[in-house]
């Protein structure tokens, strides 16, 4: 069951002292079998579990090093099913949870019912939609459901205690922790939003606590690692991939880089 | 039939709802609650109609368009937007959300704009009520429109240029909603048409709709028989409609055809879209079959987006509207039409409905039909003359 495998990397990663790490690599870039060696060379370097992106056009979450890897993935012919290959492999390869990440009209476009059967197929823990706010989540909540998969929700530090209720009700993966006000993006200040913001999502439930945005250095993951269950790092991952001369460079880039994340999230 | 207001979740029907980031969520929310009070606040209304008044020279005036008429056997009544200040219908909206954005205590305002004439009205209602004002525009528009990007310095905005997908209207809106993601305490955003997440939909209609209740009484009783507005967004069109929406009026659409349907390249996401999530709403889009978005096409930067706002998705499928397009070339003739006839320039945005009651005459013969003549079109000048290789 592919949530016992999330739930199973939240537990291990309590009983030993830290926070999980999910690093996000857009699918597709540069190809299908180089998005497998990327995830595969990160899961060597020690991350937990990973968030494999389904580039979309209009990104509105996503700060410019994300947009210009969805570009370039759907420059070189991305697609849904490309993604979803890329999900099943990595799942195969590396045996650990794997969460889709994606915007809404992709979903809509396949049906919300027919996606959440192929990424639960593809062996995914479920999806995170960057657009999609619990206000509109139930259709994608009940299809997820039906298919053994979740839906990750987001609390971001401008939630207030009703929503933050309504979003914790909704019986979400995990919360998405939004660390930042503002889009996707490596940022040099470690959030300052983080701590308050666990808080008051520990005051509301138990349920799992994923930091994620502009968590881009050791420092910062080290820091998010203090006060939740789990650390989402995206654009500084996207970025040694895309400043990488050649595979080997952005395999052997992405594993320094997790391999610090890992050791930083020990508490 | 037509909805007083969306649904507590912002659907007209099918269409709109709210498909924004957590992030922005307590602001939509608060918005609304804001707009309703507002709205329901005698003082307020009264500035703001105070100001459409006073200040932007409403109400505009209903011209009986004599030479046009004759020409095409139409009884044709321009509802002048274009002699608005700034010289089109945005700023019925602008002001409105100013106002709003002031009541509120948000300092700092962004837009995005397409041919420029939402980021022109942004800033002068920004330079009016002491608002810091942004405005995105893509770099493709900036190009095209120089003289708005410079009106838009004058006035004191600072105009980012956006380069992402093909640096036009859409990439406008969603680096708008980026920056609101990162400011969305202290920034209100200033969408320019009856596009985005709820209330957004709703409250440009409700400003805009200023247009189609001066219609009514302009009219002293008497109901056209066809209503007809250009469609990008869809603000004038709406604002034109919505009060005439049920009164018995045909109410046409026009949007842009670009190269043609068939070419794939156009704007026309009524015609020939499909239902989607583009910018926070449902609506009718333009999409690949991978949910991708596909890139509009017209020589009007302010009808070059692949979406709509979700109210005219709603009017489409409930028979409310019909929605039909006009090629550039077409567009282009109805331009010249107007020049000649009657010595107004239009927009080329309103060009292309000036162009579809030329090329409808026959089936408009004998009618009255009320047209929105949104925007005057001396911005697209220099860009007409340039196609012309004049």
């Amino acid at each position: 069951m592919a949530t016992e495998a999330l739930a199973e990397a939240f537990r291990k990663a309590a009983a030993e002292n830290r926070a999980v790490l999910f690093p996000y690599l857009t699918a597709g870039l540069p190809d299908v079998a180089g998005s497998v060696k990327l995830f595969q060379a990160m899961s060597d370097a020690g991350a937990d579990g990973f968030e494999v992106g389904i580039p979309y056009s209009d990104p509105l979450m996503d700060g410019p090093t994300i947009q210009e890897a969805g570009e370039r993935a759907l420059a070189a012919g991305a697609t849904m099913d490309t993604g979803l290959e890329v999900v099943r492999q990595v799942v195969e390869s590396t045996g650990k949870p794997v969460l889709v990440m994606t915007y809404v009209n992709p979903v809509l476009r396949m049906g919300v019912t027919r996606f959440m059967e192929r990424i639960a197929q593809a062996g995914a823990s479920g999806v995170i939609v960057a657009d999609l706010p619990v206000d509109e989540a139930d259709p994608f909540l009940s299809a997820a459901d039906a298919f053994g998969i979740g839906v990750v929700l987001f609390a971001a530090p401008t939630i207030d205690e009703a929503r933050l209720r309504l979003v914790a009700e909704s019986k979400p993966l995990f919360i998405y922790g939004v660390a930042e006000l503002g889009v996707t993006g490596e940022r040099v200040d470690r959030s300052t939003h983080a701590p308050e913001l666990a808080r008051r999502v520990r005051a509301a439930t138990d349920i799992p606590l994923v930091m994620g945005v502009g968590i881009s250095t050791p420092a910062h993951a080290s820091a998010a690692a203090e006060v939740a269950d789990g650390v989402i790092v995206g654009s500084a991952i996207v970025r040694c991939v895309l400043d990488a001369a050649d595979q080997a460079a952005a395999e052997a880039s992405v594993a320094r880089l997790v391999t610090e994340l890992a050791a930083a999230v020990r508490r | 039939m037509k909805l007083d207001r969306p649904d507590e979740r912002g659907w007209f029907g099918e269409y709109g709802g709210r498909f924004a980031p957590e992030t922005l969520m307590p602001a939509l929310l608060e918005l609304e609650s804001a707009f309703d009070d507002a709205w329901s606040d005698d003082g307020f209304v009264a500035d703001f109609h105070g100001l459409l008044r006073n200040y932007v020279g409403r109400p505009t005036p209903l011209y009986e368009a004599s030479r046009l008429s004759e020409e095409l056997g139409i009884r044709v009544l321009l509802k002048r937007e274009d002699l608005a200040h700034t010289g089109a219908h945005k700023i019925n909206n602008t002001i409105g959300q100013a106002l709003l954005a002031k009541r509120m205590g948000k300092p700092r305002i962004i837009a995005e704009t397409g041919a420029g004439q939402h980021g022109v009205a942004t800033a002068t209602a920004c330079a009016l009520l002491d608002l810091e004002c942004v405005v995105y525009m893509g770099a493709k528009d900036i190009e095209r429109q120089a003289l708005n990007v410079y009106r838009m310095k004058l006035l004191g905005s600072n105009v980012v240029p956006v380069h992402s997908g093909a640096g036009t209207l859409k990439d406008a809106v969603s680096e708008a909603m980026r920056d609101w993601v990162a400011t969305v305490s202290d920034t209100h955003y200033i969408i320019g048409s009856v596009v985005g997440p709820h209330p957004f939909p709703y409250l440009v209609r409700e400003f805009q709709r200023v247009i189609g209740d001066e219609v009514l009484k302009q009219l002293g009783g008497d109901i056209p028989d066809v209503v007809v507005a250009c469609v990008g967004g869809g603000s004038n069109a709406m604002g034109i409609f919505y009060p005439l929406a049920g009164t018995g009026a045909e109410l046409v659409g026009v949007e842009a055809g670009g190269y043609g349907i068939k070419s794939g390249e156009h704007g026309a996401s009524l015609v020939a879209g499909s239902s989607g999530v583009l910018h926070g709403a449902m609506t009718y889009m333009l999409q690949d079959g991978e949910g991708q978005v596909v890139e509009a096409h017209s020589l009007s930067a302010g009808l070059d987006y692949p979406g709509v706002g979700p109210e005219h998705s709603f009017f489409k499928d409930a028979g409310v509207a019909r929605y039909v397009s006009i090629t550039d070339d077409e567009a282009l003739e109805g331009f010249d039409l107007l020049c000649r006839t009657e010595g107004i320039i239009p927009a080329l945005e309103s060009a292309h409905a000036i162009s579809w009651i030329s090329k409808a005459r026959d089936e408009l013969a004998g009618k009255t039909v009320v047209l929105n003549l949104s925007g005057r079109g001396d911005k697209d000048v220099q860009q007409i003359a340039q196609h012309r290789g004049d």
